[in-house]
């Protein structure tokens, strides 16, 4: 076999352009936010057409409100995507932790008799 | 920090590691707020940096030819499929902002070659060709690597994913148009397009990483569902997929031993030179200066824009405040 030298500890495939190099290392950075003065983040919700709900697609970084939703028109609707946008301050969102995931929707998991199921009606009666 | 580990902990640390596989095993998906191995998060962050850096980056080669594209039509679609790219860098450095690593703390690690990106974009672009052999093979790979991370174990990687690849199709298809059009054209035109093609087959090639047999990464990966198939399998793939695109375009790819293989049911295909491509990965190729260089300057030529915008918003968020 004459294959040239081997790749192996110079690249690899990872992600969605394949081959890149590893060289001596690659640095994730330290995960906090970088304290410069930066442009603050936003989430963007998107309602895909009328009648429907504003979804979760991703997020951005713009100065303020109004170039949010400029940003957000650009970047996540290119292609008559959504008729309507929200964006959010992400600071201002409030959510539940996994961590009490259990315990916080525990009060849901015993109500069986929340459900249409729950309760039996003869095959006899229609349209229920 | 007391050095003595609790049984509780233990325990505790052991339950929120096999909820972690589980989920995994269940096919679940999961979510940035998550317990994850360390290892996980970055691992997860240098993949989706990487991504994002490559889309950023892979703007350069064809964003060569917008100025000079031949038609208005060719220049609108050229200017659209560049705009994808950096949209594409825009979900992914989302993706990446929900493991906690910032936007611009990924820039400068990108600038100052701490972060990597797909070494594909350091080839050149001399010719007008170059803009729909990339869509067509370049894009046609990335698909290929793509298609199957659109079911990552990470949702949010998955769920750019899944945008990034209906916007794809868009791109490889626009190539090939390209492609066929030039190969209706003059003599000329045609030898363009498949000098072209040579100049970038073997690449592409290359763009799936080492065999599997030298990819100690992959065992992991596979076992975290972050990667789906082999380096290997997907250059089979991409190899079986290609042949008959070019036969219809009427191109052929400089590769004497590619032949099909009725016993196999696949094409086979000549030994790669990782000589070549290890000169590039390694920072000799023709752009890899240039690419960077243009980055840093774009990123600072953009700085006071950026601080303008701030001071802009301040202001205006002060005189509400007076007018209220
Ligand atoms: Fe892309
Ligand atoms: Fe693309």
């Amino acid at each position: 076999m004459t294959e040239a030298s081997p790749p192996s500890d110079s690249f690899t495939a990872e992600g969605g352009h394949g081959a890149v190099p590893t060289g001596p290392a690659v640095p994730t950075g330290s995960p906090t936010r970088s304290p410069r003065n930066s442009w603050p983040l936003w989430e963007v919700f998107v309602r895909g057409k009328r009648g429907l709900n504003h979804v979760h697609v991703g997020s951005l970084h713009a100065a303020d409100g109004e170039m949010a939703l400029g940003n957000a028109r650009d970047v996540y609707t290119r292609r008559n995507e959504g008729v309507s946008i929200w964006v959010v301050p992400a600071g201002s969102i409030t959510a539940s932790s996994p961590d009490e995931k259990d315990a916080f929707f525990a009060p849901s998991g015993d109500k069986v008799y929340r459900h249409p199921t729950f309760y039996e009606i003869p095959d006899n009666v229609p349209h229920m | 920090m007391n050095e003595t580990v609790q049984p509780e902990t233990v325990d505790a640390d052991r339950a929120v590691l096999d909820h972690f596989e589980s989920t995994i095993a269940h096919d679940q998906r999961i979510e940035p707020r998550d317990w994850m191995p360390e290892k996980y998060r970055k691992t997860m962050i240098r993949q989706i940096a990487q991504h994002a850096h490559s889309e950023i980056i892979g703007m350069q080669p064809e964003g060569n030819w917008i100025t000079r594209a031949p038609s208005l039509r060719r220049k609108a679609i050229l200017l659209a499929k560049v705009q994808d790219e950096a949209g594409h860098g825009m979900y992914l450095y989302s993706a990446a902002e929900t493991l906690g690593i910032d936007r611009g703390e990924m820039t400068e690690m990108l600038i100052s070659g701490r972060q990597k990106y797909s070494s594909i974009f350091n080839y050149p672009t001399p010719s007008y060709a170059d803009v729909g052999v990339i869509g067509w093979l370049v894009d046609g790979a990335a698909i290929c690597n793509q298609v199957p991370l659109c079911r990552s174990s990470f949702g949010p990687y998955a769920r750019a994913m899944v945008r990034i690849c209906k916007e794809e199709s868009f791109h490889q298809r626009q190539g090939y148009e390209l492609l066929m059009t030039m190969m209706r054209g003059t003599d000329t035109q045609r030898e363009m397009v498949q000098e072209s093609v040579n100049r970038w087959w073997w690449p592409s090639l290359m763009m799936f990483g080492p065999p599997d047999e030298q990819s100690p990464n992959t065992e992991q990966s596979m076992a975290w569902k972050i990667k789906r198939h082999t380096n290997d399998e997907l250059r089979q793939r991409y190899v079986d997929m290609s042949v008959p695109q070019a036969e219809a375009l009427g191109v052929t790819f400089p590769d004497p031993e590619l032949r099909w293989n009725a016993a196999t049911g696949h094409y086979d295909y000549g030994q790669i030179d990782w000589d070549d491509f290890n000169r590039v990965v390694s920072g000799d190729g023709p752009c890899n200066a240039e690419r960077i260089e243009h980055r840093r300057s774009a990123h600072e030529d953009g700085a006071w824009v950026r601080e303008a915008a701030i001071a802009y918003a301040d202001k205006q968020a002060a005189r509400t405040k007076t007018a209220a």
